[in-house]
């Protein structure tokens, strides 16, 4: 009964509090790789069924006539000391999935909106959706290779960000470059709901 | 844990028109839609709690033997959960739709089988210590 006793002690303390950052971005940006960066376990992923004739019907004589989409969403984890526990979802790339969206940015500490520079009207959806959410965010470029390097100032312009909206480059396949946009995302969101923000360190 | 896939079509390829063809039942958009549900008996809903996809999910106790009114699904959540996992990590790991983890975790708290842990709502997102221990947490990796 070792592990029972063991079992009993692990339920006395609380419960870990669980924390989500949101990756959000174009089809094919990188949002993925960046959640498989640093995830701690190898990616899960979790899935939604919805009709195309609408969600929460119940009328089931129409049932076998509905189409269903599969709204699929990566999400990795991080475990941190002090009982909080950190999860990355990479949102849906498909605008029409917005409930997913909401459901997934909802009490979220902050998002990365990846970008690609090749296709940067791509992540406007996801900045006008976090915009409108009042959700802090800050965008990364993930600097593919063979695309052209543009100053962070002048997409800074292109996708008409207020200024306190940071904008850096990433490597989303590189672990030191994604936990940068992270902490430069938590520092963000600190400033953004009024903490007092401590002075960013290099990792 | 999923029912045994469905035969394929051919099997009924000459319904008559006349009458509802049963094959409209067994096309691949058909089959994932109706199966979740079935392990919930048809319930959409949970009986009890919100289950956010962060929500963190710990079993009360070791697997039960023999327990009534659960089914092997339940009973798998309740392996999975000797350790603490999200309701997100619990669909992933049981490759079953979020809307039915939900209702069977729902089944699992009113009896007692789990205990959760919901996450800051929105609006209590102003506690430091969280954001301090992010940083420390992102920065040790």
């Amino acid at each position: 009964m070792v592990s029972g006793l063991s079992r009993n002690d692990g339920r006395a303390r609380r419960l870990p509090t669980a924390v989500k950052i949101v990756i959000a971005g174009g089809f094919g940006v990188g949002k993925t790789t960046m959640v498989g960066t640093v995830s701690e376990t190898r990616p899960l992923r979790t899935e939604e069924l919805l009709t195309d004739e609408g969600v929460g019907i119940d009328d089931l004589s129409g049932v076998e006539r509905k189409k269903t989409t599969t709204v699929a969403m990566d999400f990795g984890r991080i475990t941190m000391r002090d009982e909080y526990v950190l999860y990355l979802f990479g949102t849906p790339g498909q605008e029409r999935f917005w409930f997913m969206w909401d459901e997934v940015s909802l009490g979220a500490l902050g998002a990365v909106v990846l970008a690609d520079t090749r296709r940067l009207s791509d992540c406007f959806p996801s900045v006008d959706y976090f915009e409108r959410r009042s959700t802090p965010f800050v965008v990364a470029v993930n600097c593919f290779e063979g695309a052209r390097q543009y100053d962070l100032e002048e997409i800074q312009m292109a996708l008409n960000l207020g200024p306190k909206v940071p904008v850096m480059l990433c490597d989303a396949r590189s672990l030191e470059s994604c936990k940068q946009v992270l902490i430069n995302l938590v520092l963000h969101a600190m400033k953004f709901r009024g903490l007092p923000a401590e002075a960013p360190q290099n990792a | 844990m999923m029912p045994p896939e469905d035969p394929p079509q051919e099997h009924w390829p000459d319904a008559p028109a006349s009458h509802p063809a049963p094959d409209r039942f067994l096309d691949e958009q058909a089959g994932p839609m109706v199966r979740p549900y079935v392990m919930t008996s048809g319930r959409t809903e949970p009986t009890r709690g919100k289950f956010d996809l962060i929500t963190l999910v710990v079993a009360a106790g070791p697997e039960p033997e023999g327990a009534i009114g659960l089914g092997p699904e339940h009973l798998a959540i309740i392996r999975l959960c000797q350790s603490v996992l999200s309701v997100a990590e619990l669909t992933g790991h049981l490759d079953l739709p979020v809307a039915t983890v939900r209702v069977l975790l729902g089944d699992l708290l009113d009896k007692g089988f789990v205990s959760m842990q919901e996450p800051e709502p929105e609006a209590d997102m102003h506690d430091i210590r969280l954001y301090k221990a992010v940083i420390d947490g992102l920065r040790a990796l």
